[in-house]
């Protein structure tokens, strides 16, 4: 049994992410070996390499990887499977975006989000934005699945394995990059913040959001989320939406403020350890699943939470 | 430029999830089905490019043709893709679940047959949030793929497509023939009008089998049992900040 781990990383480091994926992979059991498809990613493969449980990296490099094209990545990977029964890829966007595609040319039935590992090919999953948990047994030969990362505890950083450099694919790939707008990241990343602060439509305009949820978020060193409502009304960036069709997020600690529950936005956070409820409407729904629930206006509460983290010395 | 737009039929999203209690699925009997949110993404975009806007010249579709594989009730979603402005529909008709991988396979089959010059699909299901169908009709067309779109500019041979990636945006150009999947901000659907929906209904849908398509879509994944996800407990209502900052220090967050 051998299973290929596709890395998460920006070319320097690998992403936490990939962490714990390999952990997935050592639940499946085997040799696992890791992937870092990068452009000028020699600090991600050595990083790579010091995954615990990890026999080689794998290091392709090449310009086509700068962007993690999908085409890219399928013209790599479906070769290496000769080598492998399974590969896993985290359930990020750019895992998303390539996995079926490896997939569908081995002629797979991919098992998508994996939140648990019952036998090498037996995997649970939530479907209906996590409203229902489906337990699967593949019959095909080789496995492809994407990760949930969320629900794996990360491989230490303790090992020190062999890289190995992989032809990169020359193409031409029917696809180009152009351009793109990745924000610098001030904050922890939304995906691995042990704290996550989110903000919804209460928060009523992007200065708004930003005014309330900074200080907050600085206080408690998190993350900044968003509602698909704030993201739609402009008020967050695309890529702070948590839910179903946005990220999936299990800080310690998760505080909703103008947020009303939807199923879509729990599915993205019902795993927090602890989760804070700020919502003027004692009715809403977040209040059902809430630790702690803080009824009123945001505009007076969150002043107040600030006042009170500092008395307590956070 | 022909577009293919592939409609599921899947459970409202308003609903509440029942999972039955022989663990076998999810409850479907005598629930309001509906378009997946994401495909009406797909068709509103497709219509913008036939009758313009969005930033689409008119004329840039020429003919919309919508895809349901599934049960004969799925005609009801081609024909509400049909009143949002799609030309013609095709349904496969197949009971059960059918995974993405054979969704992918009479997929291609039909677009060897329709020749479209785009493939728009949703990002995800709702239902069985996979989002896999797109990218393997990508894989097995050998096209090129732009997933996540928030916007689609056409440009001749190719389309420019802005993509929401995890740290934000990114814009890459594919080649036509490709397939584009939708994100949530790419457009904001039309409610079908009235007259639309009566002009709908003598739209022509064409019913295949997926023997019809030479496609073989028995599953390749056996489901061992649907089970409902671990309960959270709701907690308290604290009355004040004070209160609620000594629970959190309680519990060993802060
Ligand atoms: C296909 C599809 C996918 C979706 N995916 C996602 C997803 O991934 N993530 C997601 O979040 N949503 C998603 N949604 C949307 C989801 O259904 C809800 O519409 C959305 O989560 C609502 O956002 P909200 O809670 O910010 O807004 P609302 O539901 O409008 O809630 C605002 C809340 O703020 C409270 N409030 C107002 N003023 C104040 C105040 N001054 N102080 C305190 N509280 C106040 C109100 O009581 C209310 O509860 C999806 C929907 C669809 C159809
Ligand atoms: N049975 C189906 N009929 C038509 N289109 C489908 C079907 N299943 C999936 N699709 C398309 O593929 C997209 C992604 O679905 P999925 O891969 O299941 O998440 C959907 O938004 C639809 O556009």
């Amino acid at each position: 049994m051998a299973v290929l781990v596709v890395a998460e990383h920006d070319n320097a480091s690998v992403k936490d992410a990939t962490n714990k994926v390999v952990a997935a992979a050592a639940a499946i059991g085997g040799d696992v070996d890791v992937l870092v498809a990068g452009s000028n990613a020699g600090g991600a493969a050595a990083a790579a390499a010091k995954i615990a449980g990890v026999r080689k990296v794998l290091h392709a490099d090449g310009a086509p990887f700068a962007a993690q094209l999908a085409e890219a990545l399928e013209a790599l990977i479906v070769p290496l499977m000769a080598n492998y029964d399974a590969v896993l890829f985290p359930a990020s966007t750019t895992g998303k975006n390539a996995a079926p595609r490896v997939a569908a040319k081995l002629d797979v039935m991919q098992i998508s989000g994996v939140s648990a590992i019952e036998a090498p090919d037996t995997f649970v999953r939530p479907i209906y934005a996590g409203n229902a948990m489906l337990t699967v047994k593949s019959k095909d030969a080789k496995k492809v699945l994407t990760v949930l990362p969320t629900a794996f505890k990360a491989a230490a950083d303790t090992g020190s394995a062999q890289v190995e450099a992989v032809a990169a694919p020359a193409g031409p790939f029917k696809s180009a990059f152009v351009s793109d707008e990745i924000a610098a990241l001030e904050r922890p990343e939304l995906t691995a913040a042990k704290r996550v602060v989110s903000g919804g439509r209460a928060l009523g305009s992007s200065e708004e959001f930003h005014r309330v949820l900074e200080p907050l978020a600085d206080k408690l060193g998190a993350a900044i989320g968003a509602s698909r409502a704030a993201v739609d009304a402009g008020y967050a960036p695309n890529d702070f939406q948590v839910g179903q069709t946005g990220k999936m997020v299990a800080p310690e600690l998760y505080v909703a403020i103008g947020i009303s529950g939807a199923i879509q936005h729990l599915a993205g956070m019902k795993d927090s350890k602890v989760i804070v409820a700020i919502n003027k409407d004692e009715e809403a729904p977040i209040f059902q699943i809430a630790d702690f629930g803080l009824v009123g206006d945001y505009r007076v509460l969150v002043p107040q939470l600030l006042e009170e983290l500092g008395k307590a010395g956070v | 430029m022909k577009i293919i737009v592939p409609v599921k039929r899947v459970l409202d999203y308003n609903l509440k999830v029942r999972v039955k209690g022989d663990g076998s699925g999810v409850d479907l009997a005598n629930m309001k089905m509906s378009m997946n949110p994401f495909d009406e993404i797909a068709v509103e975009e497709a219509v913008r490019m036939k009758e313009g806007g969005g930033g689409h010249s008119p004329g840039s579709a020429t003919e919309i043709i919508a895809v349901s594989i599934g049960p004969d009730q799925a005609q009801e979603t081609l024909r509400t893709a049909l009143a949002m402005g799609a030309d013609r529909g095709i349904l496969v008709k197949a009971e059960g679940e059918v995974e993405p991988l054979a969704v992918a396979k009479l997929l291609k089959a039909i677009c060897d047959a329709e020749k479209p010059g785009l493939v728009i699909l949703g990002k995800q299901a709702i239902d069985d949030d996979s989002s896999q169908t797109g990218q393997m009709l990508a894989a097995l067309l050998d096209w090129p793929q732009a997933t996540f779109a928030s916007k689609i500019a056409l440009n001749g041979a190719k389309a420019n497509v802005t993509r929401e990636v995890d740290g934000g945006l990114q814009t890459i150009a594919v080649d036509l023939p490709a397939i584009v999947t939708t994100d949530l901000r790419l457009n904001e659907p039309r409610y079908a009008s009235l007259p639309n929906i009566m002009k709908a209904k003598k739209k022509p849908i064409d019913v295949k089998t997926p023997a019809d398509l030479g496609v073989d879509v028995s599953p390749r994944l056996a489901v061992v049992k649907v089970a409902d996800p671990p309960k959270r407990k709701g907690g308290v209502k604290v009355k004040t900040a004070a209160e609620l900052v000594a629970g959190l220090k309680a519990a060993g967050v802060i």
